[in-house]
């Protein structure tokens, strides 16, 4: 099929170099396995910090009100679309989140509340390094948790699209020995020029070159610009009415819906999204965070909708480096805190409900009298996803020097 | 230490042993120091140069301390030697040369004070506010205005960049006057080493022009904060830049208070509104929340309005990236108590009006005027001398020499810069007070950096990519906002990175699959002049007896765009490109075949050889 012009290209390094170093294409070629009926993962990371404490809000607690006099979103009895969604009596959604009310209530989303990394660092760089590699405290990893979640699963898909960065450039989170692609932009995903000439002379450039650090990153661009060319992204129509927002959070989960739906074999999705380092001006229920807020909710609903019944295979999960403090600053805005929370969405989740050993926002409660305590590490809730949606068993791996006991996970997911 | 340093190096030898080294007090591996072919005197003289031949010292000088090189530069430094033209690259410290007067000359908006380019190009809210519109109705008005201007600049046959540029939005217009200044800088400027120092601070004093005001800040800054400094002191830079409305900005300093101090400061002014009343008393006072109508006389009313209830107090942010990012690095020894002292010192320095009058001025009566200790050391001197005593002492640290220092050894020389060179970097750095010439040539007169281990191990940047390629095609531009939009595509919009830390210099973030199609995608759209606003000369570079003939056009192309340095690989390779039609193509009223020498050049430029440095 459309492997043709390839074989022939390089069929006569295909016998010197044998089954194993064989390029992953041809191996797929041969084999020609497609992975039907795979679980797929959609990672977001909000980079800044978000406020959790208003993105679902501990409106019970009366610390919470009198921390933040001038950010705080009034009560749910106060009514309207002025206060908080009230989920579960404790916990409520901030009003820019409101197309998640319904994915509550539907049991298809789940929150985890005052989850967070050990390490106490409250450097932007350095705690989402460490959220990323999946090893808090430890600089030296190189790789990232989700890679390795790939690297020690049996390999059901080769496609190049196994695992894919909305974005242009690859996070840390998917750095690592399983191959990972970024798209800047799907609709742009090709090369200029005549195929022949320009791909044929780069991909051969690239298959040939002794530069090590390219020379992989060349195969699998080549192979992921080949395998995009029946997709037709001008002209994608998303489905049962679901309308995504129009920011560049909206359009990368646009781009994973319409990548897993044609069954290219992605696996893992990473996108981000930025603007959460709200030291000035947070606002309330507007403002920069709630504007901010609005965009995910509509973008995960959307999301949510568009995909449908293929929801059943899919979990989403965001997070972000670190809470931000408990009480409001001098400016109307927060500080780099400790805890934060995390939104887990999608068929196979145990959703309606705020998981959470809720430590308190009183004096005494507070980390270093100043931030929301972590109970949750964080490595628990991704440990489950990894374990029971991805299939990986091998946490050690995934988590080094996190002891992942199954038996004390969240249980998040239905199983 | 030491022995890492020895462990580091010695893959180049078997033996190793430690040798002094003649022109510094510190030691250096042996193997570097003494084995090896020796350059001519003349042209290398004191530069440690052992382990490349010449050709291969002048590419990696032009690499390194320049932004790759343009047709000639190789053969021009043969001549005038290599240490005579370092030299000449180390004492250029300010300004432009002559090669950028006519190009610079068109941005209008570089020479403009922050003030002026409020004034000029109003931020759009304020304006729709004076016309009684809404934001959204003034978006669309412009936006009707632009179409109808584009309009008539098409009629007019003007070029489709220019076009572009002549209907942007004002604040637009700013962001990418200043981004074109900056690539013509580092396209055509003969001080190369210092537009690379530019580029490196503006990136490790990283601010946003998306943040608000920074838009109208960010020319100032640039022109005005880091250009004048690069090649300066540090210390100098840093207080500059802590002074600079743009960074007091970005880092929400401007904000910062002692809340006691401030409350004390309302209700003083408070108190003379009262006794300023009183003076005309008779005159009917606005409620609070009542707007008096029209008239200057109501403005004079307007601003006995009792202010908006509003507090303000300490923000951290600056405090705590000033030593993460900007001094001690991560690793620098403070703790979250010192970051909140070291914002306590700052308080104070603030800006006037950001959109309004946008000056630094240090507000004494917003000051904490309490004892500070910022990592054992305590600031009470009172007013503004606090802050610049704190950030003294962080200039002036070992830990902000040693991450300065490695910061540049990780641009000029490789990922993971050899420790002992950090060291001797950052030893020279604490002697010289912070002086970044020296830093400098302390590390290019080290044998690490002409090893051949550090020889094309860097990967280039976007911005790198999009330069280096421009020099190599001899480009002309004109104004080119595709240029810069080129940038934002590859990932690294200028002036736009979001998080303080700046953008990554490593290849771990450039190198990634997926990532690598928009840098063949821009050398294939530069090269066969498909880039609005610039243009190459191919006949020319190539020469006119390459035109009809491609194995000529393409050994040419790697000769003057990789110097030569090509693998036998990527050559055969290219080679066998060369049989394509599209690559020999005869016109309709002209039998002889000519070689379509942008394709090749674009292959070049997209080649793996062209992505390192």
């Amino acid at each position: 099929m459309r492997i043709s012009r390839r074989v022939f290209l390089k069929s006569g390094g295909v016998a010197m170099i044998g089954m194993s170093t064989m390029p992953a294409f041809l191996r797929r070629a041969i084999a020609d396995t497609p992975a039907p009926n795979k679980k797929k993962l959609v990672v977001l990371f909000q980079r800044g910090a978000v406020d959790g404490l208003n993105m679902v809000v501990p409106f019970a607690e009366p610390n919470y009100y009198a921390l933040r006099p001038t950010i705080a979103i009034p009560q749910p009895t106060s009514g309207g679309q002025e206060a908080v969604i009230d989920l579960d009596g404790f916990f409520g959604l901030h009003p820019s989140l409101q197309p998640l009310e319904a994915l509550f209530h539907n049991n298809q989303l789940a929150i985890v509340q005052a989850v967070g990394s050990p390490d106490p660092s409250r450097s932007h760089f350095d705690a989402q390094d460490f959220m990323e590699s999946g090893t808090p405290g430890m600089r030296s990893t190189e790789d990232g948790w989700l890679n390795r979640s790939l690297q020690e699963m049996p390999e059901k898909s080769e496609s190049a699209f196994r695992a894919v960065a909305f974005g242009p450039y690859l996070p840390l989170t998917l750095r690592g020995k399983a191959s990972a692609i970024a798209i800047p932009d799907l609709k742009q995903f090709r090369l200029y020029g005549n195929p022949q000439v320009t791909e044929g002379g780069f991909e051969s450039m690239y298959a040939q070159t002794v530069d090590q650090a390219l020379h992989g990153v060349g195969q699998e661009t080549f192979e992921a610009v080949d395998s995009l060319k029946k997709l037709d992204p001008d002209n994608y129509q998303p489905e049962n009415g679901a309308e995504y927002p129009k920011s560049r959070f909206g359009k990368s989960l646009q781009e994973i819906a319409e990548l897993l739906k044609a069954d290219l074999g992605m696996e893992v999705a990473f996108l981000d999204s930025g603007g959460w380092d709200n030291h000035v001006n947070e606002g309330g229920v507007q403002g920069q965070l709630a504007n901010l807020l609005g965009d995910l909710g509509q973008g995960i609903s959307a999301f949510h909708q568009d995909l449908g019944d293929r929801m059943e295979d899919v979990v989403f999960v965001s997070m972000s480096e670190f809470g931000r403090t408990a009480h409001e600053n001098g400016n109307r805005g927060t500080d780099h805190g400790h805890a934060n929370c995390m939104l887990v969405m999608g068929g196979p989740v145990k959703g309606g409900k705020v998981y959470t050993k809720w430590p308190g926002m009183s004096d005494g409660q507070l980390y270093q009298d100043r931030d929301l305590a972590v109970t949750t590490d964080f490595r628990s809730v991704l440990g489950e996803i990894v374990t029971k949606h991805l299939g990986n068993q091998d946490l050690g791996q995934v988590f080094p020097g996190f002891e992942n006991d199954p038996a004390k996970f969240l249980n998040i997911l239905k199983s | 230490m030491l022995l890492a340093a020895v462990l580091l190096f010695s893959g180049f030898s078997g033996l190793v042993i430690f040798a002094p080294r003649a022109d510094a007090g510190n030691t250096v591996p042996a193997n570097l120091a003494a084995v090896g072919k020796k350059l001519p005197k003349s042209f290398a003289s004191n530069l440690p140069i052992t382990q490349l031949t010449e050709d291969e010292a002048i590419l990696h000088a032009l690499n390194r301390l320049a932004y790759g090189p343009r047709p000639g530069d190789v053969e021009r430094i043969r001549k005038m030697g290599l240490e005579k033209w370092i030299n000449q690259q180390l004492n250029f410290n300010s300004g432009d040369d002559a090669a950028l007067d006519g190009k610079l000359s068109e941005l209008k908006t570089l020479g403009m004070s922050s003030e002026e380019l409020l004034e000029k190009y109003p931020p759009p809210n304020e304006v729709a506010k004076q016309q009684g519109i809404t934001p959204e109705e003034y978006r669309q008005q412009m936006q009707q205005e632009m179409e109808a201007k584009r309009q008539e600049l098409r009629q007019q046959g003007m070029d489709p960049a220019q076009i572009q540029f002549e209907t942007m939005p004002g604040p637009q217009r700013i962001q990418t006057e200043l981004d074109l200044a900056t690539i013509d800088r580092a396209i055509y400027s003969d001080r190369q080493l210092y537009e690379v120092m530019s580029n490196f601070w503006a990136n490790h004093f990283n601010v946003n022009v998306n943040k608000g005001a920074d838009r109208w800040l960010i020319t100032d800054y640039v022109q005005h904060t880091i250009r004048p400094r690069a090649m300066g002191k540090f210390e100098d830079l840093l207080v500059a830049t802590a002074e600079s409305p743009a960074m007091l900005f970005y880092l929400d300093n401007w904000l910062s208070a002692d809340p006691i101090a401030f409350q004390q400061m309302q209700a003083e002014l408070a108190q003379r509104r009262r006794r300023f009343e009183g003076i005309f008393a008779g005159a009917t006072t606005p409620q609070p929340g009542e707007f008096p109508q029209g008239g200057a006389a109501d403005q004079q009313m307007q601003m006995r309005l009792p202010p908006k209830k509003e507090d303000r107090g300490l923000n951290e942010n600056y405090g705590r990236e000033v030593m993460e990012l900007h001094t001690l690095g991560v690793n620098g020894g403070y703790t979250q108590a010192d970051v909140i002292q070291m914002a306590e010192c700052l308080t104070g320095w603030t800006i006037r009006a950001p959109r309004k009058d946008p000056q630094f001025f240090f507000d004494d009566r917003i000051h904490d005027q309490s004892p500070k200790t910022v990592m054992g050391k305590t600031f009470d001197y009172g007013g503004m001398k606090d802050g610049l005593e704190a950030l003294h002492m962080l200039a002036t640290s070992p830990a902000t020499a040693k991450h300065i220092s490695f910061e540049l050894a990780q641009q000029f020389v490789s990922d993971n810069p050899p420790q002992a060179l950090v060291d001797r970097m950052a030893d020279e750095f604490l002697q010289s007070d912070g002086d970044i010439r020296a830093v400098l040539r302390t590390m290019i007169y080290s044998p690490e950096f002409w090893s051949k281990e550090a020889f094309r191990a860097k990967v280039k940047t976007p911005f790198e990519v999009a330069v280096s390629a421009a020099r190599a095609l001899d480009l002309q531009t004109s104004i080119s906002p595709q240029l810069v939009q080129w940038l934002g595509r590859m990932g690294e919009p200028m002036y736009q990175c979001e998080p303080p830390t700046g953008y990554a210099d490593t290849a771990d973030v450039w190198v990634n699959a997926g990532a690598l199609l928009n840098r063949l995608n821009f050398a294939l759209t530069l090269a066969t002049n498909h880039m609005p606003g610039t243009s190459t000369d191919l006949d020319a570079l190539l020469g006119q007896d390459a035109s009809t003939n491609p194995e000529l056009a393409l050994s040419r192309a790697l000769d003057d765009f990789l110097g030569g340095e090509v693998s036998s690989q990527t050559r055969v390779t290219l080679e066998k490109q060369l049989s394509d039609p599209q690559i020999l193509q005869a016109r309709l009223d002209d039998p002889v075949k000519h070689v379509n020498e942008g394709l090749i050049a674009g292959l070049v430029l997209g080649s793996p050889e062209f992505q390192r440095r």
